[in-house]
């Protein structure tokens, strides 16, 4: 189960999209959260889905793995469909059952937020699945350098995040071990009443956040005996460096942009 | 309880940019009641055969027999807890799976999972907790105070709290010292011989597959490499070599006098004594 999540992780390719300077797509992903609410008709979303197609597309993602990644999510986006149908009530009522009614804004809704969901869940994977971690912390520092004239800890804020995008596939290790280690003594993590299913992580949790604490003390340690203090004065020996095709990408948000305004209703 | 693996093989992640075959064409047995050892490299695959042998993996392709169970690719099984009371595995580095307040309440939480009421629970840990070499005061300590040899023992006391008929053992004495790891080694050993518990060991250390096992099985590249008896096995010593793997240190002073000096000998010596009286026989029969 947990091999199928995608969130986080970075898949190796040679494509556009990987190649992209990673401010290009920070900016690209943050831009794109915006301007997803512009949205409000069928065929503003529709250029939405047409845009993100085609992020894909430049990215050499496999669809089917990305298809895989979103099943997890499914749960939130069926979720959030279904609450929309039930408790907003606008437009013409369509079916009718006791107390239980459809409303054409509601099933319109419903239907928009799920795509729209969906749509954010895409492109922000597309970002962490072509950017390894590194880039994407290198990216954000820059991109907040400007903020350290008013005293934010922009290279402490980029090292935390790194810090955190580097544990995640070994936190999720852990927990798969750590699964199998209670699964062999006995636990059933995937099947039975709910309250025993409950019950069944703290096994699973206490032993993750010892672990997790250890790590942490040991990588303070294993930063400090090689000299690390911070920011200050440090050079870089990854350059990042602005191309056309990052400038291009820029443009093709701003048309998007434009384009939602002048289709939006 | 006898496990056998049938043509078995396993991938990791099918159908994702990371799939990767971990395990194939391997074909197994292992008999009750006898002591096996698995070694090989890191990512050999002997891990992933491990969790084979408790179904924790099913395999991709082939089948796994536990006892009267049959594991298959592509057939949804229910019910496993039983085949996971039969079969104990200690991880590597099993300490990291204690949780509980107290050492007590951990070692019982392995048998009451599987439906052993509290008081037998109770003491079958107690029994554990003597088997493993540890006082039983311990029992009311929090784990998470413990040394981590006392930590390791205790996480096998869990393992063994459970009765499983087969012991499956994943390098249980990584990262110990000398003393803990032979005082370890032994008490599974004596497990073994006064129960009649199957047990398979997963290891590096050629040293104790010689000195304990009865069969050894050589994984490399995910599948089996060679599997025999010890004699057998380390009869060619050269041939492990090659793979980068060690012989016991008997084997190689063997090797050793019959490159520089020319001593034949009959059969690998796995123990020091052993290749003491070999050498004998050899100089008296002067063949130099």
């Amino acid at each position: 189960m947990l091999d199928k999540m995608i969130i986080g992780r970075y898949v190796p390719a040679n494509s556009l999209m990987h190649k992209m300077d990673p401010r290009a797509k920070l900016l690209l992903v943050f831009l794109f959260v915006c301007v997803v609410f512009l949205a409000n008709n069928v065929v503003s979303y529709g250029l939405l889905a047409v845009f993100t197609i085609l992020l894909i597309s430049l990215s050499k993602i496999p669809l089917r793995y990305l298809y895989n990644g979103l099943k997890p999510i499914f749960f939130l986006i069926v979720f959030t469909f279904l609450l929309h149908i039930l408790f907003t009530k606008e437009g013409e009522l369509l079916f009718e059952y006791g107390w239980f009614e459809i409303y054409e804004g509601g099933l319109i809704q419903g239907f928009f937020i799920s795509i729209r969901f969906t749509l954010l869940i895409l492109v922000t994977s597309l970002l962490t699945l072509t950017t390894s971690p590194i880039s994407i912390t290198d990216g954000m520092e820059e991109l907040l350098g400007p903020l350290k004239k008013w005293k934010m800890p922009v290279h402490e804020l980029a090292l935390m995040m790194s810090i955190a995008l580097r544990f995640i596939p070994t936190l999720m290790e852990e927990t798969e071990k750590i699964m199998k280690a209670q699964t062999a003594r006995g636990v059933d993590f995937s099947s039975g009443p709910i309250k025993d299913r409950v019950k069944s992580i703290v096994p699973l949790l206490v032993p993750l956040f010892v672990s997790s604490f250890k790590r942490a003390e040991e990588l303070a340690t294993a930063m400090e005996s090689r000299g690390y203090r911070g920011g200050e004065g440090r050079t870089k020996y990854r350059q990042l460096n602005w191309k056309t095709s990052d400038s291009l990408l820029m443009v093709s948000i701003g048309v998007l942009t434009v384009m939602l305004f002048l289709l939006r209703s | 309880m006898r496990i056998t693996l049938d043509d078995v093989e396993y991938r990791y992640q099918v159908n994702t940019p990371f799939e990767h075959l971990a395990l194939h064409d391997v074909n197994i047995s292992m008999e009750p009641g006898t002591y096996t050892a698995i070694i090989g490299h890191t990512g050999s695959g002997k891990s992933t055969l491990l969790q084979h042998l408790n179904a924790l993996l099913k395999p991709t392709k082939g089948r796994v027999f536990i006892g009267d169970r049959t594991i298959e690719a592509g057939r949804k099984e229910k019910a496993l807890r039983p085949i996971r009371q039969k079969v104990g595995i200690v991880f590597q580095f099993p300490e990291h799976q204690l949780f509980d307040e107290t050492v007590e309440k951990d070692i019982c939480f392995g048998p009451m999972n599987f439906g052993v009421s509290e008081i037998d629970a109770k003491k079958m840990a107690r029994k554990a907790i003597a088997q493993v070499g540890l006082n039983e005061e311990v029992l009311e300590k929090s784990p998470f105070d413990l040394s981590g040899g006392q930590m390791r023992r205790v996480a096998i006391a869990g393992v063994l709290a459970m009765e499983p008929e087969v012991l499956v053992l994943d390098e249980p004495t990584a990262g110990l010292d000398p003393r803990g790891r032979k005082e370890i080694m032994d008490m599974f050993y004596d497990l073994h011989k006064a129960r009649g518990i199957s047990t398979i060991l997963v290891t590096h250390s050629m040293e104790d597959a010689a000195k304990y096992a009865d069969d050894i099985i050589i994984m490399h590249k995910g599948t089996v490499f060679k599997k025999g008896t010890p004699q057998e096995i380390f009869s060619e010593p050269e041939q492990l070599m090659e793979l980068g793997l060690d012989v016991p240190d008997t084997v190689r002073f063997q090797l050793k006098l019959q490159k520089e000096l020319g001593v034949r000998f009959d059969h690998p010596c796995l123990n020091i004594g052993d290749l003491a009286i070999e050498i004998d026989k050899a100089m008296k029969r002067g063949n130099r």
